[in-house]
């Protein structure tokens, strides 16, 4: 299941055959070229509309605060400097936000994963009573916003808070329970799908040879879905890196808070905007993502795009 | 094996959802049932209407928006030559890698009363400069602006998908039939990619519609509430407020608009099942 959006040359669009086939007219090689100018033109438009905000983002944390604060050039730095980032790679606070993102974000993924792959693995395979309403539920729920279930999740922790006199308010481990939420459904729902791909002689060829169920899912069918695997993960990484909902409802505590609620609550204070430094906290706290995303991108694409196809 | 999947979306999901319903029957101490006293005291209150009309624009107008530029913006990576639509294709979606919270920051920055750097460019080339967050109207573009623009790489992406799997023969034989680019598209390509529109523009319509970080990081509703939208609303309810129930009760509101795309959703999907 690699994503099929890697360049394949026979569907090659009527501007990229310019250079190959002798046009038939030459009024149509004008149009061709012409529609080519028009996609540079209105890609590079576009390309500004989206990277402008990281952009910016990157001028701004080099600047020190006086250039800032001096209102020249926005655009231009005249005077960069390491100092933002000196400054939050020095501070605890900082480092302590970007901990807690780790650990939460890093156990969510194996949770995640211990949760999906035998459920896929049972929804895929195996046809029980009501493995085929099961897997439409789990769609389902995926389809149920955060936004809706923060209240209520508020309020139930809150009393196991009560009833337990364990203390789980207030500390960034009950998001570790609470982000699973937001990735078992996709994840199981993507992983079915490429579970479903694999050939079922593998799996007959592994009964004969005497595999056990366990032997068979992790004999076969993780190796060959590896690609689905990969995939989910990245995408359960970067759901639990980028929440924001959850740890505004569920922590306040500054040692206590991930990186994106921790950048917009404590760094943000007052009128006293330390905008150069905030914006250096966003850039760093926005490069794992980034850099799964450079490196791995064919995998978080087909991770994004097998939500939809694979229905 | 699947018992961990059930546990957990029982207990997490499944169960506040119905937790919620009673939650929102309850009066603000949550030791008195009070039936539909709380939807009766939202009903009465003109701004509960006014985030219900913000939520609608919110994210019918974003919905469009990120659809329309989704689609074009993926026609014309499609039109470039191969070997450059994996470097474009890499660029446009950096909106959709960087976390939401972090990205609209930098928007926040960019709109900042005195600093803005959109208004320095006004005032080089002569525009009257903009309170992007402190005037009502403005703070609603500013939103969907934001909005439409973390979003639309995600159209790009599943567009771009969907046209790759257009056969190039269907071309061939509108171009033979005369078809100019509008036919093109409108009898070959829109037809071909109906269902993968239709799925992405209901899914981005539920997500849009839940939408929390935006709204909450650029105005926190304001100002004086008129860009609230039921998430950040039932959020300074619920748990800024303290009124839970109530809380509860504007977030049940998301339900319908939910419950409609889901109903479309699944039915799509069943048919692709009997097709396939």
């Amino acid at each position: 299941m690699r994503p099929s959006l890697s360049s394949v040359p026979q569907n090659l669009s009527p501007g990229g055959v310019l250079a190959g086939k002798p046009a038939k007219t030459g009024s149509m090689k004008g149009d061709r070229r012409r529609a080519l100018f028009w996609s540079y033109f209105f890609l590079v438009l576009f390309a500004i509309f989206f990277l402008t905000p990281p952009i910016y983002m990157m001028i701004t944390s080099l600047k020190s605060s006086a250039e800032i604060g001096a209102i020249t050039n926005p655009w231009f730095v005249y005077a960069p400097t390491l100092e933002n980032y000196t400054a939050l790679l020095g501070s605890e606070q900082y480092l302590t936000f970007f901990k807690n993102s780790a650990i939460v974000s890093l156990v969510v993924v194996v949770i995640t994963m211990l949760i999906s792959i035998p459920a896929a693995f049972a929804l895929a395979r195996m046809k029980f009573w009501g493995s085929a309403t099961l897997g439409m539920g789990i769609f389902l729920t995926y389809l149920i916003p955060e936004t809706l279930l923060f209240i209520p999740l508020f309020k139930i922790f809150a009393w196991i808070q009560d009833m337990t006199g364990i203390e789980v308010m207030n500390h960034y481990w009950v998001l570790m329970f609470i982000y699973p939420t937001l990735t078992v459904p996709f994840c199981t729902w993507i992983m079915i799908g490429y579970f479903a791909s694999v050939p079922k002689e593998l799996d007959e060829a592994a009964l004969i040879d005497g595999a056990g169920y366990l032997q068979m899912l992790t004999k076969i069918f993780i190796p060959v879905a590896l690609p689905g695997i990969i995939a989910a993960t990245i995408f359960a990484f970067t759901v639990s890196w980028a929440d924001f909902l959850y740890p505004m409802a569920f922590t306040t505590s500054a040692d206590q808070l991930v990186l994106p609620a921790g950048i917009v609550t404590i760094l943000i204070r007052g009128d006293v905007y330390a905008w150069g430094q905030i914006m250096a906290a966003c850039l760093l706290g926005a490069l794992p993502p980034l850099l799964i995303y450079a490196f791995l991108m064919d995998y978080y694409i087909a991770g994004l795009t097998a939500g939809a196809t694979k229905g | 094996m699947t018992l961990p999947l059930m546990a957990l979306i029982g207990a997490l999901v499944v169960y506040p959802a119905l937790y919620s319903i009673h939650l929102a029957t309850l009066n603000k101490s949550m030791e008195r049932f009070v039936g539909f006293g709380n939807f009766s005291f939202l009903f009465k209150r003109d701004l509960f209407w006014m985030v219900v009309k913000q939520s609608c624009i919110f994210a019918v107008s974003a919905v469009v928006f990120k659809a329309l530029i989704g689609f074009c913006v993926a026609h014309f990576v499609h039109n470039v030559p191969a070997k450059g639509q994996r470097k474009w294709r890499g660029m446009l979606l950096i909106p959709w890698v960087i976390p939401p919270a972090m990205s609209t920051l930098a928007w926040f920055w960019l709109f900042d009363p005195s600093y803005s750097a959109f208004n320095w460019i006004f005032a080089r080339i002569g525009l009257p400069s903009i309170t992007w967050l402190g005037d009502p109207d403005w703070a609603r573009f500013s939103v969907i602006l934001v909005n439409v623009w973390y979003g639309a790489p995600f159209f790009l992406i599943m567009y771009l998908a969907a046209l790759k799997s257009v056969p190039e023969q269907l071309y061939e034989a509108a171009e033979i039939d005369g078809a100019n680019w509008w036919q093109k598209i409108w009898y070959v390509t829109l037809p071909m990619m109906r269902n993968i529109i239709s799925i992405t523009v209901l899914f981005s319509l539920i997500v849009t519609f839940a939408n929390f970080d935006i709204v909450r990081i650029l105005t926190s509703g304001g100002p004086i509430d008129q860009t609230h939208i039921f998430a950040t609303w039932a959020f300074k309810l619920g748990i800024e407020g303290n009124d839970i129930p109530l809380g509860a009760s504007v977030s049940l509101f998301m339900f319908p608009i939910l419950a409609i795309a889901a109903v479309f959703i699944l039915r799509d999907i069943n048919r692709r099942g009997n097709e396939a």
